[in-house]
């Protein structure tokens, strides 16, 4: 690890501020970053801790809807979530292992958009808004690709605001090295449809299935989708699992999903 | 009742203790007055000609004391192989010179070719990021296949074709062999890969090198399974320094799985770097270099045939096996793939006709050598395999046809087509137990069950047998290695009583220290807690050959027997002298020096005294003091044996493979810790699993490590394993050893790799999915699922 210098400001102002320095980079909960920066393969002046700030953490309700703060670790979400939003909670509480949870936020990792993070999952699922320190993001235009979003420099995610579904579910198929998603499929059902999001298994990250969207909002039952298939073209094909499988993987765990729902 | 101390009981582990409040002795966690660090500079290229490499800039950096490349080395020695293995048509091994750093060449990724020296590790990682190399990269020799048949890729340059050697064992049995399978009514042939894995102690390789201008002294701490062979190597045959002025101490050494059997050239670099700055220079890897450096396990491809009749009896076997060593040979890279797997063959069957071909094939990956069960795992893998295929073919039952082809108690000493004497075992009662402790009757139900929740369930068996202890020096000099394999130890007495032991061999996590104080109690009578076992320091133990192979206990272990008589003996007659009485009347028990026939005695601890203050002693007769020595050189290998059943459930949608039992009945022979020895049975099956179903060491095409980190290599965690259900009841003591002891180390991994695969394609089979006949370990869930689908 090189040298820097850390500051840790107590408002999204501050930080917004502190962020435009040169050389400088948001730190959140570290959990990819901090491991780079070890490797040296990263190396910012300044890193502008976003854990300082109160009104960027913690659970609640907004309007009928979930609203997480961007700077929420995700042990907080699997527990503070529950009663509301159980399948987000479920999907909190297996991301990486008690260490990661607890340092690890949501904020973090939506703005790495790692293709095999969980967390993208939920928000493209659940039609969430991305709340940032300037705007209002739709999930749909928040995930431009992997490592890619359309977040701005200096940029700061507050909150994230979930719809609440009737029934959904996370389903994850660990690539058994890292633990990351091999690939995840996150369904959610609505009275306005379904929404079905598969992470993991894309070159382009994260995205929806509109298939079998169409197929579960006519009718919600595994059965639905039996007969679908998920085009391999884009899918990633590594030491972990060929094309052809993750595109299978997408459909078995949509399938689990939406049996699974609640 | 179990015992609450001595041979035989499940005593707590002394040496937890202070491993598990961090209290342990690492290399790391030793720090010299005035140390300097290391960083090394390795190859990002598999293959590459060094024509020029600029260490000026870096030389100018703050904090720098020191850079050393390729060239300072050059005039220094190679680091040799330890055993010399000829091809079968009589040409000697290729054995090309393996430098402390890269000179000319760089031929693995990973490949040290320089060393930063500096007052901080920051500074020495800085200055490293400033040398300027000039490497014409080369194409890389990568796929074993292609480095045989390929005459343009040479690893290196005097070396056409890449062999090491082309071994045949026993080349005089070949036509035979050959006739037999002309002849034979069934032949079940089998193309597999045994993984490359990497070994992942949990603590990386380290070492401080600490020469003394005083003296004239060199120290050397390092992470070492063996400390006096690591200071012979580097002693006589790498830096030319005289053996009495090297000290080598391996201290608390947290894991080594066969990596830390060798000597690395980063010893040798750090003590040089030593001499030449007059201080302490300390190297600790990170994980990224042990992935890359350390010496990787197994990696053989292998096609194996199996001569049978309509009946599945076995008439002869037959394997063609590439063996990679890697781009230099490491130490034991030769035996592997030779004596500890082409010998072992025959397993627990009566074979009559074997002949196996290995060759040794360089590539531009790390070194390959021993690792935890060392060419053994790769026999037994071969075999079980393709016994359970033929049984398959021919529609047998594949416990029947292992029963029916097992040698028979009557059968000892049995001796082997491929050039072993078994001297005992039982492997018909280790079946039948293992059939009852994993509850065969009771797998139809299970498998209904598993049924019922979408999962297919298998079986899956293997019956294994091998060599350890090792070894006898005389057969293993004939065999071509060039060390002896004997071990020692020291037993000192002192004179209140207590007692230090010093063994030739390490613990790097074993229980050494728990276990060799439960025999020597045993055998003196004398409390655990009053004995001390001393390791890992050359200027504290006698030469000893350390610890692989699972010959800590047989051979180490029988060595401090005989040193234990030789106390004894020697108490006698200082005994007989202050009890005034004749040598052959004295009797020793329970710690007690009596007179047959009256109550007539002297303690252990009296002796001791009068031994160190010699007032009433015969002076005239026999030495003072308390102190014997024994060397131990066995007159065989151990041969532990056992059976293991896998119980697997596949998830056919995504190839997911669960283990969901696991039993292992083996033969250890005498069983002198059940808790140590059960433990190490854990260790081994969960890297046997982490074989089959997890890990793999993979290359791309360029030679690239592709699983250079945790995120893409896979090793075992505790919820990809069940619970084991081990038993070593059906022991057969060895005949040979005084404690009558076989070794336990390896014998997990070598055991349970073909039961987990034959228990997947077991569940593939009862699933409906019968063209799968074999799937190359790891079985992810995607090469099960693509095993599935085609």
């Amino acid at each position: 690890m090189h040298n820097f210098d850390f500051v840790k400001p107590s408002s999204v102002a501050d930080a917004v501020r502190a962020l435009s320095a040169e050389g400088a980079q948001a730190l959140s909960g570290g959990q990819t970053l901090l491991p780079t920066m070890k490797q040296r393969l990263a190396a910012p002046a300044v890193l502008v801790s976003l854990t300082g700030i109160a009104d960027t953490r913690g659970v609640c309700l907004d309007n009928g809807a979930l609203s997480v703060g961007g700077a929420t670790a995700h042990a907080v979400v699997a527990q503070e979530a529950r009663k509301y939003y159980p399948a987000l909670a479920d999907l909190a509480g297996g991301i990486g292992d008690p260490a990661v949870r607890s340092r690890g936020t949501i904020g973090g990792s939506l703005a790495n958009n790692d293709p095999s993070a969980c967390y993208p999952a939920a928000v493209l699922a659940s039609g969430a808004t991305v709340i940032t320190d300037r705007r209002r993001i739709a999930a749909d235009d928040f995930f431009q690709g992997m490592f890619a979003t359309a977040l701005h420099d200096g940029e700061i995610i507050t909150s994230v605001v979930f719809p609440i579904p009737e029934k959904a579910a996370y389903v994850k198929f660990n690539q058994p090295a890292s633990r990351f998603a091999l690939t995840g499929v996150f369904v959610a059902k609505y009275g306005s449809g379904v929404r079905v999001a598969v992470t993991g298994a894309s070159a382009n990250g994260v995205f929806r299935w509109t298939e079998a969207e169409r197929a579960l909002s006519a009718s919600f039952t595994p059965a639905a989708i039996a007969g679908l298939s998920l085009p391999s073209d884009s899918m990633i094909a590594d030491l972990h699992g060929s094309a052809a499988y993750r595109a299978n993987l997408a459909r078995v765990l949509t399938g689990r999903g939406v049996a699974s729902a609640h | 009742m179990p015992k609450d101390g001595g041979i035989g009981a499940s005593t707590i582990r002394r040496e937890d203790i202070r491993f598990l409040t961090g209290k342990g002795r690492y290399t790391a966690d030793i720090n010299l007055r005035g140390q300097a660090y290391a960083c090394f500079l390795r190859s990002e290229v598999a293959h590459g000609r060094i024509n020029r490499i600029d260490t000026a800039e870096a030389r100018a950096m703050p904090g720098v004391l020191a850079v050393m490349t390729g060239a300072d080395f050059a005039a220094m020695g190679g680091n040799p192989a330890g055993w010399h293995i000829p091809s079968r048509n009589g040409e000697a091994m290729k054995e090309p010179k393996r430098p402390v750093l890269a000179h000319g060449k760089v031929r693995h990724v990973g490949d040290a070719y320089a060393v930063v020296v500096a007052e901080t590790l920051e500074q020495a990682r800085d200055a490293a990021g400033a040398i300027v190399a000039d490497i014409t990269e080369l194409p890389a020799v990568v796929d074993m296949a292609q480095a045989v048949a390929n005459p343009d890729l040479r690893v290196h340059d005097e070396i056409a074709n890449n062999v090491c050697f082309d071994w045949g064992w026993i080349e005089d049995n070949r036509a035979a062999v050959d006739a037999a399978f002309k002849a034979a009514p069934h032949v079940t042939t089998l193309e597999l890969v045994n993984n490359r894995l990497v070994p992942n102690a949990m603590e990386p390789r380290a070492s401080i090198g600490d020469y003394d201008s005083g003296t004239g002294d060199y120290k050397l701490y390092t992470t070492s399974q063996n400390p006096h062979l690591s200071r012979l190597l580097i002693a006589a045959f790498v830096m030319g320094i005289p053996e009495n002025k090297l000290t080598v101490i391996a201290p608390d050494v947290g894991g080594g799985f066969g990596s830390k059997i060798y000597h690395y050239g980063e010893e040798a670099a750090v003590l040089a770097a030593s001499k030449a700055l007059n201080r302490p220079v300390k190297w600790v890897a990170d994980r990224s270099e042990s992935f890359l450096s350390d010496a990787h396990g197994r990696d053989h491809v292998t096609r194996i045939e199996l001569a049978t009749d309509l009946e599945g009896n076995f008439l002869a076997l037959r394997t063609e096996t590439l063996a990679n060593v890697g781009a230099y040979l490491s130490n034991f890279s030769t035996a592997t793939p030779t004596f500890l797997h082409g010998t072992l063959m025959a397993g627990p069957y009566r074979t009559p006709l074997i002949y196996v071909n290995v060759k040794a094939v360089f590539t531009n990956t790390a070194p390959v050598d021993a690792y935890r069960g060392a060419g053994r795992p790769e026999a037994t893998f071969s075999i079980e395999r393709v016994v359970d295929k033929m049984c398959r073919e021919l529609k047998l039952d594949p416990v029947a046809v292992r029963r029916k082809n097992l040698i028979q108690p009557d059968q000892f000493p049995y001796t082997t087509p491929v050039g072993l004497v078994y001297d005992t075992g039982n492997y018909p009662a280790t079946l039948d137990k293992l059939i009852e402790i994993a509850d065969f009757s009771g797998f139809e139900a299970r498998r209904a069950e598993s049924a019922r929740r979408g999962k297919l369930r298998g079986l899956g068996l293997s019956t294994w047998i091998e060599a350890c202890g090792i070894a006898p020096s005389n057969l293993v000099g004939v065999l071509g290695a060039r060390v002896g394999l004997y071990d020692v130890a020291t037993v000192r007495v002192n004179a209140t009583g207590n007692i230090s032991v010093m063994t030739g061999a390490h613990s790097h996590g074993q229980g050494h220290e728990t276990v060799f104080a439960q025999i020597v109690s045993d055998k003196l009578g004398i409390p655990a807690s009053s004995i001390d076992i001393v390791h890992g320091d050359t200027s504290k133990i006698p030469f000893g050959m350390g610890s692989y192979g699972s010959r800590s206990l047989a051979v180490g272990g029988s060595a401090m027997v005989k040193a234990v008589d030789k106390i004894i003996a020697k108490g006698k007659k200082i005994a007989a002298h202050m009890l005034e009485a004749a040598e052959d009347d004295i009797v020793f028990e329970d710690g007690k020096f009596s007179v047959s026939g009256t109550d007539k005695a002297k303690t252990f601890g009296e002796i001791a005294f009068s031994a160190y203050v010699p007032h009433n002693y015969p002076l005239e007769s026999l030495e003072p003091g308390l102190e014997e020595t024994a060397f131990y050189d066995p007159a065989n290998f151990t041969y532990p044996a056992g059976a293991y059943a896998c119980e697997v459930e596949v998830d056919a949608e995504t190839g997911r493979v669960e283990v969901v039992g696991f039993a292992c009945a083996d033969d250890f022979g005498n069983v002198m810790n059940p808790m140590i020895v059960n433990g190490q049975v854990h260790g081994g099956v969960a890297q046997g699993i982490g074989q089959a179903l997890l890990e793999a060491a993979a290359y791309d095409d360029n030679g690239q490590l592709l699983t250079g980190s945790y995120m893409d290599y896979a090793m075992p965690r505790a919820d990809d394993l069940p619970m084991f259900t081990v038993d070593h009841s059906c022991n057969t003591p060895c005949t040979h050893n005084p404690l009558g002891v076989k070794g336990c180390g390896e014998a997990g991994a070598i055991g349970s790799p073909p039961a987990v695969v034959n228990a997947v394609i077991d569940a593939l089979h009862r699933g409906g999915h019968t063209k799968v006949t074999h799937i190359n370990m790891p079985l992810t869930p995607s090469r099960v699922w693509s095993a599935i689908q085609n």
